[in-house]
């Protein structure tokens, strides 16, 4: 028997669902992506991380706070909305528009990286560089993700990688963080049973 | 979200704090360096005004091309309607020419519901004769939120002609929704008390104002029409100014935190004196400012996704 692509609302307990990163896991990728970003960018000086609605919000406050604790250094943290900016607005019911706060001292001129939770299609990174450019003109724009599943649909690729995942077009990611979801964990649903 | 915004009791609280609370992200927009959104690109606005106005028709305009919609613009003069053509042939041009949202201003009250039996699109009230003006509540309702911080147990009153106001109307009915108390203060010849009070539960009405004044949260001065200051509705004007016109001693009686709301057009010296009008309390620069975004916020949520 062949077993069907996992619901979004409801997926199947068991056999499918594979714990990916455990809580502990995710925090050593958060520090080796923040110890990355330190390192690409020589101390992080005059960047700033944007975090994308919603989880990538929490991950750009975590990965400055564990820069600070690393090298004792302040990285401003943003977060950008990008509903308006998305190209399936219209296949949607209207998506309640969520704030878009910048740091004091702007992106102009600065290094941005962006923050998300996992990288697919690309599409909401491409929406993120569009909302970018009409809030200010950056030096440069990097990308840190958790989660980098593949099936890109548009030519973009991340700069800071938390966890390569392998994945089927009809499984499903779903990342939980402590802020928004209670605990820590990095689930793959839908895949072939254990 | 609902497809039409005909009048201020389409919207339940929960729809009414979403456009307040998008309106908030759209003002940003406001502060950028690009002044525009993506979100309505290819889709058409048109602005069909049977009657005159600035602020609302430039307004509306202004908040659909920050979402990067197409504007069309109708006014009644110098078009088909001096020819007589009728409000429904020219819904049917205009559905013709795609139009995904048609915001209307007529004289007659009701034309936008009918306009909206007619057309596919989304029809919003840009005020209809003596009914209603749905996105002047919001605007109103996001001015004092963004003053007082809250619109829950707030106390407004609404001062002036209230039997001519659609603004009135509409706030007393979206007011209400949101929490807000509402006292109606007039000339008893301009309040339809029966009328007035079955709009919403809990409307007050009062023929002074100046019992009313110091307990009031917000003052809502509404523009004596002078159309009706011949029509003996009060003996004159003078007097009108005297017991229901907002000058700078009446103003110093309000609460300290109070602030003074009118919707523009003012006539300067007969509802709202000079002195109120440029005072640091007055909100009405920014209403027209607030205007944009409540418009923006009501444009998107109409129009931006596939629910229509």
């Amino acid at each position: 028997m062949a077993y069907p692509p996992a619901a979004h609302s409801s997926p199947p307990r068991q056999p499918s669902v594979k714990v990916i990163l455990a809580a502990a896991d995710v925090s050593r990728v958060v520090d080796r992506i923040a110890h990355q970003i330190l390192e690409k960018t020589q101390g992080a000086a005059d960047t700033v991380l944007l975090g994308i609605p919603t989880r990538g919000v929490p991950l750009a406050r975590r990965l400055a706070a564990r820069i600070s604790t690393f090298e004792d250094v302040t990285v401003p943290v943003g977060v950008l909305d990008i509903t308006l900016y998305r190209d399936d607005l219209r296949r949607h019911a209207t998506r309640a528009v969520g704030p878009t706060d910048l740091p004091p001292g702007g992106i102009d001129g600065r290094r941005v990286v962006l923050v998300d939770d996992v990288l697919f299609s690309g599409r909401t990174v491409r929406a993120a560089l569009d909302a970018l450019s009409d809030v200010g003109r950056p030096a440069s724009v990097q990308l840190a993700v958790l989660v980098d599943r593949g099936h890109r649909q548009l030519p973009i690729r991340a700069d800071y990688v938390g966890k390569n995942i392998p994945t089927a077009l009809a499984e499903n990611v779903k990342v939980t963080l402590a802020e928004t979801d209670g605990e820590d964990e990095v689930r793959l649903f839908g895949g072939e049973p254990a | 979200m609902i497809r039409h915004l005909l009048s201020g009791a389409d919207l339940d609280a929960d729809t009414a704090t979403l456009v307040l609370d998008t309106a908030a992200e759209m003002a940003t927009v406001a502060g950028r360096e690009v002044k525009k959104l993506p979100a309505l690109r290819g889709r058409t606005v048109v602005n069909l005004f049977y009657e005159d106005s600035t602020r609302t028709r430039i307004s509306f305009e202004a908040a659909a091309k920050r979402l990067s919609a197409d504007v069309i613009n109708f006014s009644a003069k110098g078009s088909s309607v001096t020819k007589g053509e009728s409000l429904k042939d020219t819904a049917l041009t205009l559905q013709a020419m795609g139009a995904d949202a048609v915001v209307v201003r007529h004289p007659a009250s009701g034309a936008p519901h009918r306009l909206a039996d007619w057309v596919d699109g989304s029809v919003v009230n840009a005020g209809d004769g003596t009914h209603e003006h749905p996105t002047q509540a919001l605007l109103d309702a996001y001015t004092m939120r963004s003053r007082l911080g809250r619109l829950a147990g707030l106390h407004v009153a609404i001062v002036g002609d209230v039997l001519h106001s659609r603004v009135a109307r509409s706030n007393v009915l979206l007011l209400t929704t949101l929490g807000a108390k509402v006292t109606l203060v007039g000339p008893p010849t301009l309040i339809p008390v029966d009328i007035a009070t079955a709009l919403a539960p809990g409307i007050d009405v009062s023929y002074d104002l100046d019992t009313v004044a110091p307990g009031v949260d917000v003052v809502m001065m509404l523009r004596v029409q002078r159309e009706r200051m011949s029509d003996s509705y009060f003996p004159s004007a003078r007097e009108y100014a005297r017991r229901y016109g907002l000058d700078g001693p009446r103003m110093r009686r309000l609460p300290e935190h109070a602030i003074v709301m009118h919707p523009g057009p003012m006539n300067r010296g007969m509802e709202i004196t000079p002195e109120v009008a440029d005072s640091p309390r007055s909100t009405i620069v920014e209403q027209v400012a607030n205007g944009v975004s409540v418009r923006m916020a009501v444009l998107y949520l109409l129009l931006g996704g596939s629910n229509r």
